[in-house]
């Protein structure tokens, strides 16, 4: 058993406390927030738990470590949605999905009738997608919330403050930068919608060549639209040219989307390394973990793994780039 | 080896900078190419995209920032001052976009806005259409390169009108010409080359390649190939078989 304790309150924080404490290791956690919120890049993610769909732009370890990661957290919160990912495109940009089903594996091709049946309000939209069944998701705010709520059960509350222990573990992501020189931010940008006229009941991936727009219920009426990627560590407010974008993707989707009111707007700078994979580093007793990128969700239950079982047997996990005991 | 205002580069490639899945694979993409000039958008980026510049400027190939997303003389001017500033350097690759869907050129704004910022001191690279009124309009203005686009941006359709890319090279001999934007394979590439083009700029067709390292070599390879034939006169073609050996006499003859 190890006394680690954790900076950061984000999605890896909180991952890496709860998987740490399953295995039995006395963990203590700290933010200067006092918790998950809006400072955490995880707080605005779309929280689609697709390794298929994102090895169309993603590296090998990806698809693979990502894989598990809707378990861990139906495992860790019970809060997660196995419906898959529906992929469409505008029939002019219907070369757009040949080369996105070239990149990716795990779908299945449906036409107009198959789409109807899993989207009833998509129905005569499009006449060609693809399916990934075996796909998840699940809201990030309410995951997060759940993760806390859990480990509050055992004892752990997040602090503001660090508290001592043998070793620290960084996941402070992008003001991490201070240590990690390489660290870079990406920015992303969403909106929170709710719309009463169109329901769905799966991500949505609509490809485009320029503005490549996912939509994700959240039940409720609500949908978050997501998202811009930008080489920009701007933190600032959305832009105008964005909201349009994502905005006439949505329409695009479904004109009902016309009609939704837009509840929130949110934006903010993704932690990434220059290959955009996740990076464990030991330096004396401190193991950052960092470098999510726009897999947050996706890839920290793998990670905190790493980190466990480093910590375990002295082991040296995949993405470990760097020791210096 | 192409020269634009007086500075000879290596590479007839000028790679762009945008979509790739990484700034490693975009690094690796520049190795592979072995491309001398690097293009860089700035419009959404200038707001804390150091980070993203100084990836760039490692590439080792000459910057070429450029004014994409502008759709107005005064945002494109405005662009290319900050692009001076951030990367330090006088070359612009000047983009004033006239239509959304297909990002053709505004002409009309793409000839204002090269005038005001030839005399502001820029070296202008326009990307513009195969239009020879336009592209004189252009020379007149100061420009030493024309960059008229071979199809729309992205669209990787190769050059849409090769007789208006022919016509450019014989009316404007000294001007350094470069295909920007359309291409999709190295065949096209090649082909502009062949045509007598000094360069071609790419996108789209290495950072969306499934392996966009080796997309980047077979374009490296193909412009080279493309030079050369270029530079070695080819055989017109001609309508009847010209056999390379004499068959008078021969068996089949009979």
């Amino acid at each position: 058993m190890s006394r680690v304790h954790i900076l950061g309150a984000g999605v890896m924080g909180l991952v890496m406390a709860s998987e740490l404490a399953a295995r039995g290791h006395a963990v203590t956690i700290s933010d200067p927030a006092g918790g998950s919120g809006p400072q955490a890049c995880s707080w605005w993610a779309g929280g689609m738990l697709a390794p298929y769909c994102e090895a169309e732009s993603a590296e090998e370890p990806v698809e693979r470590l990502g894989s598990g990661a809707a378990a861990w957290w139906q495992s860790h919160t019970g809060l997660v949605t196995g419906a898959g990912t529906l992929v469409l495109a505008d029939p002019r940009d219907r070369g757009d999905l040949a080369r996105f089903a070239r990149l990716t594996k795990g779908h299945q091709a449906i036409g107009g009738d198959g789409i109807a049946q899993l989207e009833p309000d998509l129905a005569g939209r499009f006449r060609e997608g693809l399916f990934f069944r075996t796909e998840a998701h699940l809201a990030p705010r309410a995951a997060l919330g759940e993760l806390a709520r859990r480990l509050a059960a055992r004892g752990i509350v997040v602090t503001p403050g660090p508290s001592e222990a043998p070793v620290t573990i960084d996941c402070r992501g992008l003001a991490a930068r201070d240590s990690l020189s390489d660290l870079r931010g990406v920015r992303g940008e969403m909106l929170l919608i709710r719309c009463e006229g169109v329901s769905l009941s799966r991500p949505v991936r609509l490809l485009h060549p320029r503005i490549p727009l996912y939509i994700v219920p959240r039940g409720d009426g609500h949908f978050m639209l997501g998202a811009t990627m930008i080489e920009s560590g701007w933190r600032g407010p959305v832009t105008l040219r964005s909201m349009m974008e994502l905005m006439a993707a949505a329409w695009t989707i479904h004109p009902g989307f016309g009609e939704a009111e837009l509840v929130a707007t949110g934006s903010d700078a993704r932690p990434a390394f220059p290959d955009n994979l996740p990076r464990i580093r030991r330096r004396g007793d401190v193991i950052f973990a960092n470098g999510l990128y726009r897999h947050g969700f996706l890839l920290s239950p793998a990670c905190a793994r790493m980190v466990a079982e480093h910590l375990e047997t002295g082991a040296q996990p995949e993405f470990m780039d760097e020791v210096r005991i | 080896m192409p020269v634009f205002y007086g500075t000879a580069v290596e590479s007839a490639l000028m790679l762009g900078t945008a979509q790739y899945p990484s700034p490693k694979i975009l690094e690796e993409a520049f190795r592979s190419s072995e491309a001398g000039i690097a293009t860089v958008s700035l419009r959404r980026e200038e707001r804390g995209g150091g980070d993203f510049r100084a990836l760039v400027a490692d590439l080792g190939a000459k910057i070429l920032p450029n004014t994409a997303g502008c759709h107005t003389v005064k945002e494109a001017v405005t662009t290319a001052h900050m692009a001076r500033e951030l990367f330090a350097t006088d070359w612009i690759k000047l983009e004033v976009i006239g239509h959304t869907d297909t990002l053709q050129p505004d002409v009309f704004g793409l000839v204002e806005a090269a005038r005001i910022l030839i005399a502001d001191g820029f070296k202008v690279f326009p990307y513009t259409t195969e239009d020879p009124g336009v592209c004189a309009r252009l020379v007149e203005a100061g420009c030493e390169v024309l960059m008229p686009w071979g199809a729309p941006i992205g669209s990787g359709r190769g050059l849409m009108n090769e007789y208006g890319l022919r016509v450019l090279r014989a009316e404007f001999p000294d001007q350094v010409l470069v295909v920007d934007a359309g291409i999709g394979l190295p065949s096209h590439a090649a082909r502009a080359m062949e045509l007598g083009f000094d360069a071609v700029l790419l996108n789209t067709a290495v950072a969306k390649a499934g392996d966009p390292a080796r997309m980047a070599g077979a374009m490296a390879g193909a412009i080279r190939a493309g030079r050369m034939a270029y530079l070695a006169q080819p055989m017109e073609p001609r309508d009847m078989a010209a056999p390379s050996t004499p068959v008078l006499g021969r068996a089949f003859l009979a």
